[in-house]
C-alpha cells in the first residue's frame, strides 16, 4: 500500500472476513494515481457524510450514444486522479462464460486505458469498468473493438440482453437463453447503441421460474421459461428420497403455495392444473421431478426499480410463447411494443409506468395482443364482481 | 470562452456551444462543424435547420426520439432514424448537431 494514503474510515471496510473493494481498490493503489485519488475522495466523503461525484455529463465514443457514463469528480484540484472517472460498459458474453485469456484480454486493455478497476457482474450483465479519463475513450474503444469486444447499452436505450447460464450448465431450462441473448443483442443493435427511446428497456431471459436473472423485478422484458403440460415424474427416484428419510410431506407437500400435491405412502400426485409453476417441489427433488416437455417462456413486462414512480414487479403480457430460433416472434412482440411505447409514452416513462397510465386494456389493443385471464395481476380482488354467479354456471355445466 | 471568426468574436460555453441564439450565421455553423471533424452537405443542413427551427418554437432541443420522428415526417424513414443521424453527427446527433446548430449543450444523461 502507499505510504502517503491514510484512510483510516476505509480501513474499517477491510475488517472481517468479507471481500472488501477497498483492499481491491488498494492492491491497485501502488501503480496507479486513479486508484489512490479514488480512496482519498471517498475517504473525504465519509468524513464528510457526502459524496464528491458530480452528475452525469454527456461523453462517449464516435458513432455510438451508449455505453459510457460520464463521472466527473467535483473537487478535482484536490483529487486530480479522478477529475475524469468514467465508467464503461462492456457487452457481456451470453451466461457470464469467458475464457481466462479473455478476461485477461480485457484487464490488460483496461490497466493500460483505465483504473484497472472492474465490476463483474452485477445486476446489469455488462463487464463495468469503472475510471477513465475522456481522452482516453476513444483508444480504449478502439483497443476493445479490435479484439472483438464492443459497448453494452446505458442512457434511454436498450440495454444489454442479460440471460442466465441456461442449458450451458442447467437442466431446467425450458428454452435456449444463452441463444435467445445472442440474437436479440445482434438483432437490435442500433436500439442498443443509439439511445432514441423514451427511457432505459431491459430485456432479461431466465431458463425456468427460479429466475435466476431476477427478470420478474429487475427487467421491463422478462422472458421466463416456462413449460404447458405436466411436471415430470420418476416414481421410483421419488420413493428412493422417501427411502432416504427426506420429510417428502413437511418439505415438499406442506410447502406447495396451491396444495396441489399428495403424498400416499412412497408416491406422488400432482394436480397440475392447479400447478403455479413455483419450482419448489422439483427444486427439493431434483432426480424425481423436472419440468413438463411442452417448454417455451412467459413473458413480462414492466419491473423496475423505484426512481420517478415506485417499484414495480413485472406482470404476464405472454403466458406462453414456444422459443426456437430465429426467434420470429420474439422479435415482432418486441417490434409492437417498442412502436407503441415510443409513440405514446413520455420522457423517462418506462414501459410499466406507461402500461399503468394509458392502462392494459390500453396497451394490449395498441399493441394488438388479447386480453388473457393469465393477464390479471391480483385475482378475485375487486369486490364489484360476485364470483358466485360464476361457480354456478360452471356447475350448471356452461362457462 | 470565445473563438474568432472572420474578423468577429463569438462568445460560447467550456464546451463551445455559442452563447448568443441570434450570433449563429450558416457561415459560422460550417466553421463550427469544421472544428467539429464534420464536412457539411445538404443532409447535414436538414437536421441542423429543424433543430433551429424546433429550437425557435420551443425554446428547447428536441429529444432524440423526436428528431427522429419528425426527420422521418419531413425526409421519409430512409433519413428518419438514428443509424443515419449517427452517420452524419458521429459524436451524436444531440452533442454535435446542436452545437453546429448554435443551441446550448443539451443536459441530462441521454
Amino acid at each position: 500500500m502507499a505510504d502517503d494514503l491514510k484512510t483510516p474510515l476505509l480501513d474499517e471496510l477491510e475488517k472481517g472476513p468479507w471481500p472488501s473493494f477497498v483492499k481491491d481498490i488498494k492492491s491497485l493503489a501502488g501503480k496507479k494515481e486513479m486508484a489512490k485519488d479514488l480512496l482519498r475522495q471517498l475517504e473525504k466523503s465519509y468524513e464528510d457524510k457526502r459524496g464528491y461525484w458530480k452528475h452525469g455529463g454527456l461523453v462517449g465514443v464516435m458513432g455510438y450514444g451508449g455505453g459510457v457514463i460520464g463521472r466527473y469528480s467535483a473537487l478535482p484540484e484536490e483529487f486530480p486522479g479522478v477529475s475524469h472517472f468514467h465508467t464503461l460498459r462492456i457487452n457481456q458474453t451470453s451466461g457470464w462464460f469467458y475464457t481466462a485469456d479473455a478476461l485477461r484480454e480485457i484487464l490488460n486493455i483496461w490497466e493500460e486505458h483505465g483504473s484497472g478497476l472492474l465490476n463483474v457482474h452485477g445486476s446489469t450483465g455488462d463487464l463495468v469498468l469503472l475510471g477513465t479519463r475522456t481522452e482516453e475513450l476513444e483508444p480504449t474503444f478502439r483497443a476493445l473493438t479490435e479484439k472483438g469486444w464492443d459497448l453494452g447499452g446505458s442512457g434511454s436505450d436498450l440495454r444489454t440482453p442479460s440471460c442466465c447460464v441456461g442449458p450451458g450448465r442447467c437442466e431446467y431450462a425450458c428454452y435456449d437463453t444463452l441463444s435467445l441473448a445472442y440474437n436479440l443483442t445482434h438483432a437490435y443493435q442500433d436500439e442498443l447503441h443509439r439511445p432514441m427511446f423514451n427511457y432505459k428497456y431491459k430485456i432479461k431471459m431466465s431458463g425456468c421460474p427460479n429466475d435466476c436473472t431476477a427478470a420478474i423485478a429487475r427487467s421491463d422484458m422478462g422472458i421466463i421459461g416456462i413449460w404447458k403440460d405436466d411436471i415430470q415424474v420418476k416414481p421410483d427416484a421419488v420413493a428412493e428420497y422417501v427411502d432416504s428419510g427426506l420429510d417428502v410431506q413437511g418439505l415438499v407437500v406442506e410447502n406447495c403455495p396451491t396444495g396441489c400435491i399428495e403424498l400416499d405412502g412412497n408416491e406422488i400426485k400432482i394436480d397440475n392444473s392447479n400447478c403455479v409453476k413455483c419450482m419448489h417441489c422439483i427444486n427439493v427433488m431434483p432426480k424425481a421431478l423436472s419440468p413438463g416437455k411442452e417448454r417455451g417462456a412467459a413473458i413480462t413486462l414492466g419491473a423496475k426499480a423505484p426512481i420517478v414512480e415506485g417499484a414495480l414487479f413485472g406482470s404476464v403480457i405472454i403466458p406462453f410463447m414456444k422459443l426456437e430460433e430465429p426467434f420470429e416472434e420474439v422479435h415482432d412482440l418486441i417490434e409492437r411494443i417498442w412502436e407503441f411505447w415510443d409513440e405514446h409514452g413520455t420522457n423517462r416513462e418506462r414501459i410499466g409506468e406507461f402500461i399503468e397510465r394509458v392502462s392494459l386494456a390500453t396497451f394490449l389493443e395498441g399493441i394488438g395482443e388479447k386480453p388473457l385471464p393469465q393477464m390479471i395481476k391480483a385475482p378475485r380482488d375487486n369486490p364489484y364482481v360476485f364470483y358466485e354467479e360464476y361457480y354456478a354456471e360452471e356447475g350448471e355445466g356452461e362457462k | 470562452m470565445s473563438f474568432e471568426f472572420s474578423g468577429k468574436t463569438y462568445e460560447t460555453d467550456d464546451d463551445g456551444y455559442l452563447i448568443n441564439l441570434d450570433d449563429w450565421n450558416q457561415d459560422v455553423a460550417a466553421y463550427i462543424a469544421e472544428q467539429e471533424g464534420v464536412e457539411m452537405t445538404d443532409a447535414h443542413w436538414e437536421v441542423v435547420n429543424f433543430l433551429r427551427t424546433y429550437y425557435k418554437e420551443y425554446s428547447i432541443a428536441p429529444a432524440i426520439k423526436i428528431l427522429i420522428k419528425e426527420m422521418k415526417k419531413m425526409f421519409g424513414p430512409e433519413k428518419g432514424n438514428s443509424a443515419y443521424l449517427y452517420n452524419l453527427y458521429p459524436a451524436g446527433p444531440a452533442l454535435q448537431a446542436c452545437k453546429i446548430a448554435g443551441l446550448p449543450k443539451p443536459t441530462g444523461c441521454v
